[in-house]
């Protein structure tokens, strides 16, 4: 029997220095010791009706896994959290566990509740050091389903239809797979060998991946059906960003936040010249936006160079939609924050540079329909902020490339894909999920969605 | 990986390639181009489709080497593979019912304007083409916009084949001498198609130009290739490469374009310097 620790705080994640991080890309948090994971798991109740893992969108099985760290058998840890998940490496480091699983852990009452999500990346950690072990391949079924994209949602999908033995095939519209994996989220938060050997995990699992396939183009749905696939899931995301429509967005030096991460970290701006995709990071960076998006791009800025980086924010700190741990790591590395702050013009110089973004104070209104107070903007107070890089991470719509390519397919008033609760749309044998069906949300969500939707595609092609 | 099947030097410094891709040739159009990357690690390069067969399964395109992926592109022989391929890309045009049309190529702009020239022909529509180059050993593709024209016009800018000025002076001409087109397609260098389209604008006749700004993607999701058209944000990769000339905004296009000339003369040095080429042609 495994010893109990009754500490009220989470074993602390142990973690690169604020100062020396913020000028390189490697990894932020550091993971645990082993030490460090059975101490973490011993605090683990073992709940006979576990509530943590009615908050965990992919069903991992939280207490069965934590009870076999405590009990040093990590090679078990594992494969519990693998019957249900296939990027643990990923949810370990990205998943908002504060609002998911251990929001719900009992101990949170009380204190911490008990680090799940470092338990979870731990265990996948282990495997990988250890070399991941290749799964049986299920027995064929002899069906054919296509995924398009291969981000969280489309491989989860993939995943789970692989281990039931269909004969899937993703199809990734960029040159490496992992969409938000690979161009959104940075290096120095989800390291892309980790997506890399979660993707090639896939593959062994009998998952065919093809890049530079950009579908709605190169292929439409009635196309792959016609090649005599039986079902296809769209998880393609909510690639389409949006800008502010003020004056001055098109000056030199203002980025959408998907260009300015999609240079650094898919096209590896970080490393040009040896690579050969620039960006153009300044001395003063504006950062527009208060969610992940915001704080991974003005992070990003820090690490490229720019000496002095601003989030700036029309709201107060209490309702930015970024994780705390976020928000509290870029504090920790410099970036400046101006809460309550609009913008309203870009200026820029004769050349068409960015040298300055006016803004104007807001002050928190009546609550609006996100039940947030609305910020109001308040009158004559204009200033400008000495700028040469601006950022605009306020969000994105639903990419029309596919869906318009793509007929009898229903969308809601936003764009976005319509579907039942499983993820079925309005077109015969078509599931979709993710960003493209909710609009910007988590990974874990998309990957949620990717796992109701395989099961229902696996209801369908059985009564096929 | 995609073959280059066979490679032409069309002029100094400006080369075509075929390549072997099916999938793209299979659903390319005239107006569309394809996104490549020559190797891991290198960046990914927007080039208008030149010609394609859907038979052979096999894209087009002609390129001129100015920057350090161009140049490394050119030392690419047939056999060779390409790391990515990806397209067909961006809208393909569409021109209803034509009769009689104009078509300008300056430069390299002669390579995207000869499959619209070639639909237009095929379509039994009159076209009448002006093309032209700096000089007569940089004119390319003269013998295949000439099979698809019934009236060709060729300048360089030094007078060293057909006439002696830019291709906008004959048009121009044309346009003075009351010549009536269904539309006018200008392609080239954006100042080419600034002063094309400032020419032919009083005439109230459609003006379609194809733009070349930076892109990363050519999905519509980075915003890197906007451009103001008609007031409004458009993406390039998704809403283009045509539009209607008269509204687009050139002056931000060039100014665009120049984000990264240093990096890109950063890049172009390292590039020879490793491959330790003399300097002189630079």
């Amino acid at each position: 029997m495994p010893s109990i620790n009754r500490s009220k705080t989470k074993t602390p994640m142990p973690s690169q220095d604020a100062k020396l991080r913020s000028k390189n890309f490697n990894e932020v948090a550091l993971g645990y010791t082993e030490e460090d994971a059975i101490n973490e798991a011993q605090r683990c109740l073992n709940c006979k009706k576990p509530s943590c893992m009615e908050g965990c969108p992919v069903q991992v099985q939280i207490p069965r896994f934590i009870k076999h760290i405590a009990e040093k058998n990590f090679e078990s840890a594992i494969s519990v959290i693998k019957e249900t998940n296939s990027l643990p490496a990923v949810c370990g480091r990205v998943c908002p566990q504060e609002e998911q699983c251990e929001q719900k852990c009992v101990l949170a009452k009380r204190g911490d509740p008990v680090g799940i999500g470092r338990l979870e990346r731990f265990a996948a950690d282990w495997e990988r050091q250890q070399g991941v072990k290749i799964p049986d391949k299920a027995n064929p079924i002899g069906k054919k389903v296509a995924v398009i994209g291969s981000g969280p949602a489309g491989l989860t999908c993939a995943g789970d239809l692989a281990k039931l033995g269909y004969d899937v095939t993703v199809f990734e519209a960029f040159h490496e797979p992992g969409g938000v994996l690979i161009y959104g989220i940075p290096e120095f938060r989800l390291p892309k060998e980790i997506v890399k050997q979660e993707v090639d995990f896939l593959k062994k699992l009998g998952v065919k991946v093809q890049t530079d396939m950009v579908m709605g183009k190169v292929l439409t749905v009635d196309d792959i059906f016609e090649k005599g696939y039986e079902a296809v899931f769209i998880g393609t995301g909510a690639g389409l960003p949006k800008f502010m429509k003020i004056p001055g967005e098109n000056y030199l030096g203002v980025y959408s936040a998907n260009e300015f991460l999609t240079r650094i970290n898919l096209m590896k701006a970080y490393k040009f010249p040896e690579t050969d995709t620039p960006v153009k990071v300044g001395k003063k960076v504006a950062v527009v936006g208060g969610g992940n998006v915001a704080m991974d791009s003005a992070r990003s800025a820090l690490r490229m160079g720019a000496e002095e980086v601003y989030i700036v924010y029309r709201r107060s700190e209490s309702e930015m939609p970024a994780r705390k741990e976020e928000f509290e790591h870029a504090k920790e590395e410099g970036i400046i924050f101006k809460f309550l702050t609009n913008p309203t013009r870009i200026i820029g110089d004769e050349k068409g540079w960015v040298k300055g973004l006016e803004c104007i104070q807001m002050e928190l209104g009546e609550p609006d329909a996100s039940g947030r107070r609305r910020p109001v903007p308040i009158k004559g107070s204009e200033f400008t902020l000495d700028m040469d890089t601006v950022v605009i991470a306020i969000g994105t719509g639903p990419n029309p490339l596919l869906i318009e390519a793509t007929e009898g397919l229903k969308l809601n008033k936003y764009g976005y894909i319509e579907t039942d609760e499983d993820g079925r749309t309005s077109k015969e044998g078509v599931w979709a999920g993710g960003d493209i069906v909710t609009g910007s949300a988590t990974v874990i969500l998309a990957m949620g969605a990717g796992k109701k939707a395989a099961q229902s595609i696996h209801e369908y092609l059985q009564g096929k | 990986m995609f073959q280059i099947i066979d490679k032409k030097d069309l002029a100094p410094s400006i080369k075509q390639f075929v390549v072997d891709a099916p999938l793209v040739a299979q659903k390319a159009r005239p107006g569309q181009f394809i996104i490549l990357r020559i190797k891991e690690g290198g960046e990914r390069i927007p080039l208008t489709i030149a010609d394609y067969d859907t038979q052979k399964g096999t894209i087009t395109i002609v390129f001129q080497e100015v920057g350090k992926t161009t140049k490394e592109l050119g030392t690419l022989k047939a056999g060779d593979y390409l790391a990515d391929f990806v397209g067909p890309l961006g809208k393909a045009v569409e021109f209803s019912n034509h009769k009689k049309v104009l078509g300008i190529g300056g430069g390299l702009g002669v390579a995207p304007l000869y499959p619209k020239l070639k639909m237009l022909h095929e379509n039994g529509a009159e076209v009448i083409s002006i093309i032209g180059a700096k000089t007569a050993d940089m004119l390319i593709m003269e013998e295949e916009i000439k099979a698809v024209s019934d009236k060709t016009y060729v300048c360089t800018d030094d007078g060293s084949k057909g006439r002696h000025g830019f291709v906008t002076v004959v048009l121009k001409e044309l346009l003075e001498q009351g010549e009536k087109f269904d539309e006018i397609i200008i392609i080239g260098p954006p100042i080419l198609m600034k002063i094309g389209t400032e020419i032919a604008k009083p005439y109230n006749i459609p003006i379609m130009v194809s733009l070349n700004p930076i892109m990363i993607d050519g999905t519509g999701m980075c915003g890197g290739c906007r451009v103001t058209v008609g007031g409004e944000t458009k993406f390039v990769c998704v809403d283009g490469p045509a539009f209607d000339g008269s509204k687009v905004d050139f002056d931000e296009l060039m100014k665009r374009l120049q984000t990264y000339t240093s990096e890109e003369k950063l890049a172009l040095d390292k590039y020879h310097s490793e491959r330790g080429a003399c300097k002189c042609h630079q």
